[in-house]
C-alpha cells in the first residue's frame, strides 16, 4: 500500500458507524459479575427462549456494581446478575434495586436471598475440604474448620488467602466467633504452614497430585478439575453440624430500579429460576440449585442434606475488616 | 538560537490547553468523591500509618523498576540501531514486543515459572539446580514490571538514536575518541530526553498497574484502591488515595522536568537526509545478538511459553476468537491516531516554546497515566453518564478514556523527536515560502516519523491489553482479545486464555514490525524534497 495513511480516516468513519448502530431501546442490558465462560450460553439460552435481546457487559462484580453507583439513575443496566450477595446487599442500600414479586422471591429458601425482596439467590456453593484419598481418610477429616489449628495438620494444608469466597468465609468466621476467635484461628493454621495458592484451581490440583492433603475450596472446583482431569485424586469433604467451614453462599440477581424494560427483565429473574436454568448450574457450573425441585449433581449431596451455618449473607460485607485481619495476621 | 523565548501562537496554545483540560477530567471526579469524606476525613485517610506505608512501597517499587527499565532499554536501543546485529530487524520487533504482554499475565507466567512445581524447576532439574525460588512482594512486582515496561524506555531512545545526526558520532571519532568514549560523551547525552520521557512513563505505569502487585502480593497505593473498591464498594476512600497518588505524579514530574536542562539537541540538520549511522559492533555483533536473546526470553519467550503450557495441559481449545482480535485491534488503532493527533499540540508546545505554561500542558497531560485503569474508568462513568448520556458506553467515549490514560506515551516520543528537529529549518522552509501546511507535511512530519511511529506504536501496544477501562466503557457486548482472556483466566480456565493470549502477542507484532522494518530500510524516512540549505543557516 502507498500510503498507510489513507487507511486512517476509513477506520474513523467506520468506527462512527460502529458506535452509532450500537445501543438500540428495546435491548436488555445485563451487567454480568459471573464470567461469560461460565454463565454465557445460559444467557443465549434466554434469549433464544423468550426472543428478548439482550446485551451482556461482563466484568468484575465489585467493579460493575461500582459502576451501576456511579451511573446512577442513568444507567443503561436493567439486570445485575453478580457473582456474590455482598455486591448485591451494596446496589440494594443505594436504592439502585427495585423489589421483587414475593411469589418469585419465595421460590428460594430465606437464607438465600434478600430479606426485603430487592435481590435473589439463584445457584449456591458452598465452602468445602477438597482432600486427597489417597493420603487422607474421610474419618480422619475434623469435625469443625476450627480444628484445623491442631499441629497434626502441619505441612498438610492449601489455602487461596486472596480469594474472594475464602474471604467471605473468614468474615462469615468472624460474625459468628468473634475477632479475636478468628484472629486465633487465621494465626493457628498459619503455624501449620499451609501452602498458599493464587486461586481455588491450583489448590484442588494440589490436592489431586498429593502435594498436599487437603485444601479450603468452593465445592465446584472439584468436579470442575476432574471433568478435566480424571485422572486426579481428590473428593469434596462437606463440614457437617453448622460448622462455619460449611458456609453456602450465593450467587444472585436483582432489578433495578432505573430500567426502562422492567417486563424483560423480570422475564430475565423469572428465567434464571426456572427448572431449565437450574440444572444448567447443576450440570454445568457444578453449583447447587436453590429453587426446589432441581437436583443438584449426581455426585454432590442435595443441598437440603448440607448443614451450612446460619449466618445473615447481608451481613457478610465487612470485608474491610477480614482484609485488616489477613495483613494483621502476615496473611495477605 | 535556540527556541526558549519565544511567544507560543495563541492557536497553537489554545489547542494544547484544551487537550490538557480534557486528560484532566478524571480529577473533577475525584475531587467529587473526595469531597464526599469532608476535608478532614480525606487528610486522615490520606496521612495515617498505612497510606505512608504505602506511598514508601509504591516510591521503591518505582524507582527500582525505572532504574532497572533504563539500564535494560538503552543497550538494546542502541544494540538494535547497529547496522551488522546478526537478526537485527527481529530484534527490533521482539524486544519491543514485551510491552503487549498484560502484567497480570506476566505475573501468573511468574508464578507459574518458578517455586517448587514451576516450568524453570522442571527444566532445570536434570541440570541438579533445583527448585528456582518464587520471589514475592517487591521482588517478584519488580522483575514483571521491569519485564513488561522496559519497551517504554526503549522506543523512544530508539527513535532518538535514529534520529541522532551521525555526524556528530563521525566527527567524535575523527577527533580521536574511541566508540566507547563517543558513545559516553557523545551519544549518551542526547539521548536524555528520550531517557528522561521513557523513565517517567516507567515510573508513572509502576504506580498505577495493578495486575503484578496483586498477584505478588505486594502493598502499594493501587493494590490499595482496588481493595477499597472490592472490600466497602464506597469509592470515597479510593478517591482519595487516588488524589495522593496524582500528588505523587506531580513530584515525579517535577523532578523529571529538573533532569531536562537546557542544552539543545538538534544539530540543525535534518538528520533524515543523511544515511544511517555507520558504527559498526564488529567482533561483539554475537554477544550483542546474545544480550537480545536474553531479555527477549525473559520478558517475551517465558510468558508465552507459561501460556502455551496452560493450553496444552488443559487441553482446551485455542481458537483464536477472530471477533475479539477485529474489536482490539480496530479500537487500538483508533485510539492510536487519536491519541497521536492529540499529542501534537502539547509536544509541540513543549519542545518549541518552553514555559510555564507548556509546563502545565505536559504536566496535566501526564495525570491520566498515574492512575488505576478502574479509577479513569469510573470516573469516565460518572461524567460520561452525566454530560454526554449519548456517548456513554459508546467507542467514542472508550477512545477519549485511552486517550486520557495514553496521552504521555504519545507526548513523550513526539516531543523528544521534536527537540531533535532544529526550528529553523522550519523558519528556512517559510521564508521559502511555504504556507503552515505544507510546512508542516514536508519538513516536521518526515522529520518527527521516527517518534511519531514511536508514539503510536506505545499507545497502540498499550490500548491492546488494556483491560479495567474496556470492561466498563466498551460498548456493551464488544469483546476485545483482553476481555476475552481476562474472562477466561477470572475463572481460572488458564486453557481457554491461550488462545486470545497468543492472538494479542501475534497481533501486535504486525503494526511493530511494519513500522520498524519502514525505520531500518531508512530510504523513506526523507523529506521528499530535501530542504537542502537547512543545515547551513543555524549551528548549535
Amino acid at each position: 500500500m502507498k500510503h498507510p495513511a489513507v487507511l486512517v480516516p476509513v477506520v474513523l468513519l467506520a468506527s462512527l458507524a460502529a458506535a452509532c448502530g450500537s445501543g438500540g431501546g428495546d435491548t436488555l442490558t445485563i451487567y454480568s459479575g459471573r464470567s461469560k465462560e461460565l454463565v454465557g450460553p445460559l444467557l443465549e439460552q434466554f434469549a433464544d427462549e423468550t426472543g428478548v435481546d439482550i446485551e451482556v457487559r461482563y466484568g468484575d462484580t465489585a467493579e460493575l456494581a461500582a459502576t451501576i453507583l456511579e451511573e446512577g439513575d442513568n444507567s443503561p443496566a436493567d439486570v445485575f446478575f453478580a457473582q456474590d450477595a455482598g455486591a448485591l446487599g451494596a446496589i440494594a442500600k443505594e436504592d439502585r434495586l427495585t423489589e421483587l414479586p414475593s411469589d418469585l422471591v419465595e421460590q428460594v429458601a430465606p437464607a438465600f436471598r434478600s430479606t426485603v425482596n430487592l435481590w435473589i439467590g439463584t445457584s449456591g456453593r458452598a465452602r468445602t475440604l477438597a482432600f486427597n484419598p489417597d493420603l487422607i481418610s474421610e474419618d480422619e477429616l475434623p469435625d469443625s474448620i476450627l480444628d484445623l489449628t491442631d499441629p497434626k495438620w502441619k505441612g498438610k494444608l492449601g489455602w487461596a488467602p486472596t480469594n474472594g469466597s475464602f474471604q467471605a468465609f473468614v468474615t462469615a468466621l468472624r460474625v459468628l466467633k468473634g475477632d479475636d476467635e478468628a484472629r486465633r484461628w487465621l494465626e493457628g493454621v498459619k503455624e501449620n504452614q499451609p501452602e498458599e495458592f493464587s486461586a481455588n484451581i491450583p489448590v484442588v490440583q494440589a490436592v489431586g497430585e498429593g502435594e498436599i492433603s487437603v485444601g479450603l475450596v468452593n465445592h465446584y472446583y472439584v468436579p470442575q478439575v476432574v471433568k478435566e482431569n480424571p485422572k486426579l485424586k481428590v473428593r469434596n469433604y462437606f463440614i457437617p453440624g453448622g460448622d462455619v467451614g460449611g458456609l453456602v453462599n450465593v450467587a444472585g440477581v436483582g432489578q433495578l430500579a432505573s430500567s426502562n424494560s422492567a417486563g424483560d427483565a423480570r422475564q430475565f429473574v423469572e428465567f434464571l429460576l426456572s427448572d431449565e436454568a437450574q440444572r444448567y448450574f447443576a450440570e454445568e457450573t457444578f453449583e447447587f440449585p436453590l429453587v426446589e425441585g432441581v437436583a443438584a449433581d449426581p455426585d454432590l449431596p442435595a443441598l437440603t442434606e448440607l448443614e451450612p451455618p446460619a449466618v445473615d449473607l447481608a451481613k457478610l460485607d465487612d470485608l474491610r475488616g477480614t482484609l485488616d485481619l489477613l495483613e494483621d495476621t502476615g496473611i495477605l | 538560537m535556540t527556541a526558549g523565548g519565544r511567544r507560543s501562537p495563541t492557536t497553537l496554545a489554545l489547542w494544547a490547553a484544551l487537550v490538557a483540560v480534557a486528560a484532566l477530567a478524571p480529577l473533577a471526579y475525584l475531587f467529587v468523591r473526595a469531597a464526599d469524606a469532608g476535608l478532614g476525613d480525606a487528610l486522615r485517610v490520606a496521612t495515617d500509618e498505612t497510606a505512608l506505608h504505602l506511598l514508601w512501597n509504591s516510591v521503591v517499587l518505582a524507582v527500582a523498576v525505572t532504574i532497572t527499565c533504563v539500564a535494560i532499554a538503552v543497550p538494546l536501543a542502541w544494540l538494535t540501531t547497529r547496522p551488522d546485529l546478526p537478526g537485527r530487524t527481529m530484534w527490533t520487533v521482539l524486544t519491543a514486543l514485551p510491552l503487549v504482554v498484560p502484567s497480570y499475565i506476566a505475573a501468573y507466567a511468574l508464578i507459574g515459572a518458578t517455586g517448587p512445581s514451576g516450568l524453570l524447576s522442571d527444566w532445570l532439574e536434570p541440570l541438579g539446580i533445583g527448585t528456582v525460588p518464587r520471589p514475592d512482594g517487591l521482588a517478584g512486582a519488580w522483575a514483571v514490571l521491569s519485564a513488561v515496561s522496559y519497551p517504554y524506555v526503549l522506543l523512544p531512545v530508539r527513535a532518538a538514536l535514529l534520529g541522532l545526526d551521525p555526524s556528530l558520532e563521525e566527527a567524535s571519532r575523527a577527533l580521536g575518541r574511541s566508540p566507547r568514549e563517543t558513545f559516553l560523551r557523545v551519544v549518551l547525552p542526547h539521548l536524555r530526553p528520550a531517557v528522561g520521557a521513557g523513565g517517567l512513563l516507567v515510573a508513572l505505569y509502576a504506580l498505577s498497574d495493578f495486575g503484578a502487585v496483586s498477584l505478588t502480593r505486594y502493598d502499594t497505593f493501587t493494590r490499595s484502591i482496588f481493595l477499597e473498591y472490592r472490600s466497602s464498594f464506597d469509592r470515597t476512600p479510593a478517591a482519595v488515595l487516588a488524589l495522593v497518588l496524582v500528588v505523587l505524579c506531580v513530584l515525579v514530574l517535577a523532578a523529571e522536568t529538573r533532569t531536562r536542562g537546557r542544552g539543545a539537541y538538534h544539530s540543525g540538520r535534518a538528520t533524515g537526509t543523511r544515511a544511517r549511522p555507520v558504527a559498526a559492533l564488529g567482533r561483539a555483533r554475537w554477544g550483542g545478538a546474545a544480550a537480545c536473546a536474553v531479555a527477549v526470553g525473559a520478558a517475551l519467550v517465558l510468558p508465552v511459553l507459561v501460556v502455551v503450557t496452560w493450553a496444552t495441559r488443559g487441553g482446551g481449545g485455542a481458537d483464536v476468537a477472530w471477533e475479539a482480535a477485529l474489536h482490539s485491534v480496530q479500537a487500538s488503532l483508533v485510539a492510536a491516531v487519536v491519541t497521536v493527533a492529540a499529542a501534537w499540540p502539547v509536544s509541540y508546545l513543549a519542545a518549541r516554546f518552553p514555559g510555564r505554561l507548556a509546563r502545565l500542558v505536559e504536566g496535566g497531560s501526564f495525570v491520566g497515566h498515574v492512575l488505576p485503569g478502574v479509577v479513569v474508568a469510573l470516573s469516565l462513568v460518572f461524567l460520561g453518564t452525566r454530560l454526554v448520556p449519548s456517548l456513554y458506553q459508546t467507542q467514542a467515549l472508550l477512545t477519549f478514556a485511552y486517550v486520557v490514560l495514553f496521552l504521555p506515551l504519545a507526548v513523550g516520543a513526539l516531543r523528544t523527536s521534536l527537540l531533535q528537529v532544529a526550528p529553523s529549518l522550519e523558519d528556512a522552509s517559510r521564508s521559502l515560502g511555504e504556507r503552515w501546511w505544507g510546512t508542516w507535511r514536508r519538513v516536521t512530519l518526515p522529520l518527527v516519523r521516527p517518534g511519531a511511529a514511536a508514539g503510536f506504536a506505545l499507545v497502540f501496544l498499550t490500548a491492546m491489553k488494556e483491560l479495567p477501562a474496556t470492561l466498563l466503557l466498551a460498548p456493551t457486548g464488544f469483546n476485545t482479545l483482553a476481555t476475552e482472556i481476562w474472562g477466561a483466566s477470572a475463572e481460572a480456565f488458564f486453557a481457554r486464555a491461550a488462545g486470545p493470549a497468543r492472538g494479542l502477542i501475534g497481533l501486535a507484532a504486525v503494526p511493530l514490525a511494519l513500522i520498524v522494518a519502514r525505520d531500518a530500510g531508512g530510504k523513506r524516512a526523507r523529506p521528499r524534497q530535501p530542504p537542502a540549505t537547512a543545515g547551513m543557516i543555524d549551528t548549535v
